[in-house]
């Protein structure tokens, strides 16, 4: 006990600190780097918390993929921005500090005045548990409970990257996703490609197996699924797909589809959308979590490598 | 003080931060990072709720625990789509703030030539 205070002052005042960092500091890609670092502290937080399921996917998503996206797009971005130059006026940023420290002194309030006992779901979550035959209430949560907000999660994340599509230019349709195309890697890069998926892979499918019972699951195990499947398109060992490709989009729609589908059998095998019936709910979980992680897995891939982009000079000769 | 307290003293000071961030940011992406900052702000809230509810054996109350993992996937989804507006935006416009500037490129040409 004497040691575990200090271990959490010190996650917080380093969490505070990178938190200043990323907003303070002059250079986007800084500030990029410094969010990386953010997630990292934060998943440790999560896990003092008590939320390894958190953690897991903080660590992988909140750090892992939004800081590669960040980074590139920082990159991408001309780095000498006129707009940087036009910050607001002192008067603004003292009014915009008061307000947010008004924020902050309100949210605080009331963390301290919340009540106790504190309301709990606990309870009810873990009488429930042995009915849906997963030992994770996490999951039991994400999959049973709650299985609709799960539902618009995984129609979300089709929509985004619709929406992302959305935004190729017209000449560039029917090409291939380009954010993630860089200069030709050195070989230490195509040799961590070639060598880390085989690993990731069975990490993640691991991650989602054991998600059932203990702390994973289909976001986190697709999280690293897809991180892997970035590697191998930005060390240039393969291309993402082009956005008309069928197959891909099957897959990318394939878990909503099955989650939708098990959601309107359940209204004749068990009386409600999205019920499982008796004795069934174990398998039929886990038929959705696999399919989603696919799903998943490949959306966010396709997030990060962004809309279709003009071909770029195949050879490179051209100048 | 329990460390679920301290947490949430620190959500509390996220999300002011990054209110800040966000407003006094010029530059479009870095108001997408000061934003993810609110987001993770209360994220931390809702894990401060969740471990208070800590009963039946668990570490936390499951169900905030299930929603914020369902927002960590939700906000890099919009992340990811906020980003590819601003480097489009980059593309078409040649510039990364969001203030109302004098329009600067000719409409007849919103495609730079490639």
């Amino acid at each position: 006990m004497s040691l575990t205070v200090p271990v959490d002052l010190g996650l917080a005042l380093l969490l505070l600190g990178l938190a200043v960092w990323v907003i303070a500091t002059s250079a986007t890609y800084r500030a990029a780097e410094g969010f990386i670092a953010y997630g990292l502290v934060l998943a440790l937080v999560w896990v003092r918390l008590g939320s390894v399921d958190v953690a897991l996917t903080e660590a992988a998503l909140g750090s892992g993929l939004t800081g590669l996206l960040l980074l590139r797009a920082a990159a991408r971005l001309p780095p000498d921005d006129p707009a940087e130059a036009a910050r607001p006026g002192r008067g603004i940023r003292v009014l915009a500090a008061l307000l947010c420290a008004v924020v902050t002194a309100g949210l605080a309030t009331v963390v301290l005045l919340l009540p106790e006992p504190a309301p709990t779901l606990a309870p009810a979550a873990a009488a429930n548990l042995p009915a849906t035959g997963v030992g994770n209430p996490v999951t039991g949560v994400l999959l049973a409970y709650r299985a609709i907000d799960t539902l618009g999660e995984s129609i979300v994340l089709v929509l985004a990257l619709v929406g992302l599509w959305a935004l190729a230019p017209d000449a560039a349709w029917g090409g291939r996703p380009g954010a993630l195309r860089t200069p030709p890697a050195g070989s230490a890069l195509r040799f961590l490609a070639q060598v880390l998926p085989p690993f990731g892979i069975l990490v993640g499918i691991h991650l989602l197996w054991i998600g059932a019972d203990h702390p994973g699951g289909k976001f986190q195990g697709a999280t690293v699924l897809a991180a892997m499947w970035v590697l191998v398109i930005v060390a240039g060992l393969r291309q993402p797909p082009a956005v008309t490709s069928r197959s891909m989009r099957w897959l990318v729609v394939a878990g909503s589809l099955l989650f939708v589908a098990i959601g309107i059998a359940g209204i004749w095998l068990a009386e409600a959308f999205l019920a499982y019936p008796d004795g069934l709910a174990k398998p039929f979980i886990l038929a959705i979590e696999a399919a989603l992680t696919l799903s998943v897995a490949v959306i966010l891939g396709l997030l990060l490598a962004g809309p279709p982009e003009a071909e770029p000079p195949s050879t490179g000769a051209r100048s | 003080m329990s460390e679920a307290t301290l947490f949430g003293l620190c959500g509390a000071a996220l999300v002011g931060l990054g209110l800040y961030g966000l407003i006094c940011h010029p530059g479009a992406l870095r108001k997408i990072l000061a934003f993810n900052l609110v987001g993770s702000g209360v994220f931390l809230l809702f894990g401060v709720i969740a471990r208070r509810g800590a009963a039946s054996g668990f570490g936390g109350d499951p169900v905030p625990q299930a929603l914020v993992i369902t927002g960590l996937v939700v906000a890099f989804a919009a992340t990811a789509l906020a980003v590819a507006l601003v480097l489009r935006l980059a593309q078409t416009a040649g510039r990364t703030g969001l203030d109302p500037e004098p329009p600067t490129r000719p409409d007849a040409t919103p495609e730079r030539p490639s």
